[in-house]
């Protein structure tokens, strides 16, 4: 029997329909796998009943000849949605042994068409962090790993390497500021980040609400093409939900992007840039070049400011959104405390780590009296700045193509400022700014042969093209025919 | 413009977080790195700009107000470090 761990969401589809494995063996493999290889500390934990229980129930419909969409189909999911009866904490002290009663509508989207939860996996700190080492649970190791050990880049960590190391042929994530892309490009996979309302983020724990979004991460561009299509939709739950058509996303992929017009921003050609990165931002150009799109020059002026108005705007709607934490009405409570008082402050000092005390800090120093205006108010009127920019970009083209993070997968425990850290996302925080999709594909290696992604943003609500350009690079990379020659 | 320890000590108690005397310092030097690097932001022209909250345009819906969800306390509660009677329970705030 073929190497059920493998395949992706096509193969295992046509294998549980063609009857060539079950739900239940494809599950079963998994969790033994789950239970004997877990030295990337990906996931968190599984629930071996649950997800059999799943499978059968998937069989039993498909021996009926009613099986839905995504019948049978395993999905890893990043600890920051609520499972129903599943332990969510967003990977934090202070939400320990939360257990929500309801289901994020993201993953009651995906159940809904017969997709079979395989268990939760890490994740930096409430997403605050682009290495995965802020989490309750521990280090993470990118599969690329050698002789070093390597991040698998964070915030969306612990799913990009279960996807990476065949523990899981899909996982879901969220991006607040790249934390799809970055550890898709770290870890060798597709990561997708949709247009701010397009999935729902009802039952997702809230970290900027202005920019979180979930997406999925995958080993090639049509699976995550067709798990968008069951993710997406208008949700009434969720107040910046989209009610606007889910166009095909898997038609998108096959689509010609001759005559497409392709903008590349100088402004990304930062001093930072590894030669090595801008070699594959070259060969990216060439490769949509030779696919008959046209390559024209735009410009983003005001792209050396998205990291900072990032850093105040998304510390800003932390500080509110984790308020709510404060040992009343779930999750952690400090031990020893005077009074009530004092139980709020010794609860989150010793339930939030240090990176998260930090963003909480300077969001509420940016919102507090006095420094209001020359903070908070600033930054959003630069978001402003930021999204014309794009805007006028786009009048000219129909995507942007940029390197997806300025380099490849660094050591854990690499000793960085925040700011060294926070530099990783200089790539990807614009589109979030602006909300706009984007997506990373695998584009070649590092010269020390780690994988590096290219990153194409796209129109609101065009994620279509954004694929399109996406499967050509994927196929003229041929990332992964390069991948057995490397592990 | 620098967060000096009156600040911070302002700050944290905002945020109920507490911050040992011996983190005052380098937490301090901490975010006045951070704090002078976003303010590059000081640069960019934002007359006449006006502020952005989100990118959705979406207007806000208008629903019905009924009760669709409910009844569940016990549920509710069980997530609760403590609780009594199916409420959640706290130290004693008034003598």
């Amino acid at each position: 029997m073929t190497n059920l761990s493998n395949l992706g969401v096509t193969e295992i589809l046509d294998g549980l329909n063609n009857k060539a494995f079950s739900a239940e063996e494809l599950i079963v493999e998994y969790i033994k796998i789950l239970k004997t290889k877990n030295k990337h500390n990906a996931y968190i934990h599984f629930n071996e009943e649950k997800s059999l229980n799943l499978a059968k129930e998937s069989d039993a419909r498909r021996a009926k000849n009613n099986s839905l969409a995504l019948d049978g189909l395993p999905i890893a999911v990043k600890d920051i949605f609520c499972v129903k009866g599943e332990k969510t904490s967003a990977c934090s002290k202070i939400l320990e042994n939360f257990v929500p009663n309801y289901e994020s509508s993201v993953t009651s989207n995906l159940w809904k068409q017969g997709a079979i939860y395989l268990g939760k996996t890490s994740m930096d700190e409430f997403a605050m962090g682009s290495s995965n080492e802020t989490s309750f649970f521990g280090k993470v190791m990118n599969p690329w790993s050698k002789d070093k050990q390597l991040v698998p880049g964070g915030s969306s960590g612990g799913s990009a390497a279960a996807v990476a190391a065949n523990l899981a042929p899909i996982a879901l994530g969220t991006d607040t500021g790249g934390s799809i892309r970055q550890p898709a490009s770290f870890c060798g996979t597709i990561g997708l980040k949709p247009t701010y309302g397009r999935c729902s983020r009802w039952g997702i724990i809230a970290f900027a609400s202005s920019l979180d979004q979930a997406g999925p991460i995958t080993r090639s561009v049509k699976d995550s093409a067709q798990i968008l299509q069951y993710m997406s939709g208008f949700d009434i739950k969720d107040s910046t939900s989209a009610d606007i058509p889910v166009p095909n996303f898997i038609d998108a992929c096959s689509s010609s992007i001759k005559d497409k017009i392709i903008g590349i921003p100088k402004e990304y050609k930062i001093d930072k840039l590894a030669n090595d990165v801008q070699k594959i931002w070259e060969l990216g150009i060439e490769w949509l070049q030779d696919s008959g799109a046209k390559v024209i020059d735009v410009n983003l002026p005001h792209t050396e400011y998205a990291l900072p108005t990032y850093y105040i705007v998304a510390p800003a709607e932390a500080s509110a959104n984790l308020a709510r934490y404060d040992g009343v009405k779930y999750g952690f409570r400090a031990e020893s405390f005077d009074d009530l008082e004092d139980m709020y402050c010794s609860t989150r000092s010793e339930g939030f780590g240090e990176e998260v005390k930090r963003r909480i800090l300077i969001g509420t120093y940016v919102l507090s009296a006095g420094y209001y205006d020359a903070y908070y108010l600033r930054a959003q009127k630069v978001r402003t700045k930021i999204v014309n920019d794009f805007n006028k970009a786009f009048n000219k083209c129909d995507a942007i193509l940029t390197p997806t993070a300025p380099s490849g997968a660094f050591e854990i425990g690499a000793n960085m400022s925040p700011i060294e850290m926070y530099m990783n996302d200089v790539f990807t925080v614009p589109a979030s700014l602006a909300g706009l999709p984007a997506i990373s594909v695998p584009g070649g290696f590092s010269d020390d042969k780690k994988p590096l992604g290219l990153q194409l943003i796209g129109k609101a609500f065009d994620e279509e093209t954004i694929l399109a350009f996406a499967s050509v690079i994927e196929n003229c990379s041929n990332f992964k025919n390069s991948i057995k020659d490397i592990i | 413009m620098s967060l000096d320890k009156s600040t911070l000590e302002k700050v944290a108690n905002l945020a109920r977080i507490k911050v040992k005397e011996s983190e005052i310092d380098p937490l301090i030097n901490e975010l006045n790195n951070i704090m002078s690097w976003v303010e590059k932001l000081n640069e960019v022209d934002i007359d006449n700009i006006e502020p952005m909250t989100g990118v959705s345009d979406a207007k806000l819906r208008e629903r019905n107000d009924e009760v669709n969800d409910g009844g569940y306390q016990d549920k509710v509660v069980n997530n609760s470090p403590e609780s009594i009677s199916n409420s959640f329970s706290v130290p004693k705030v008034i003598e």
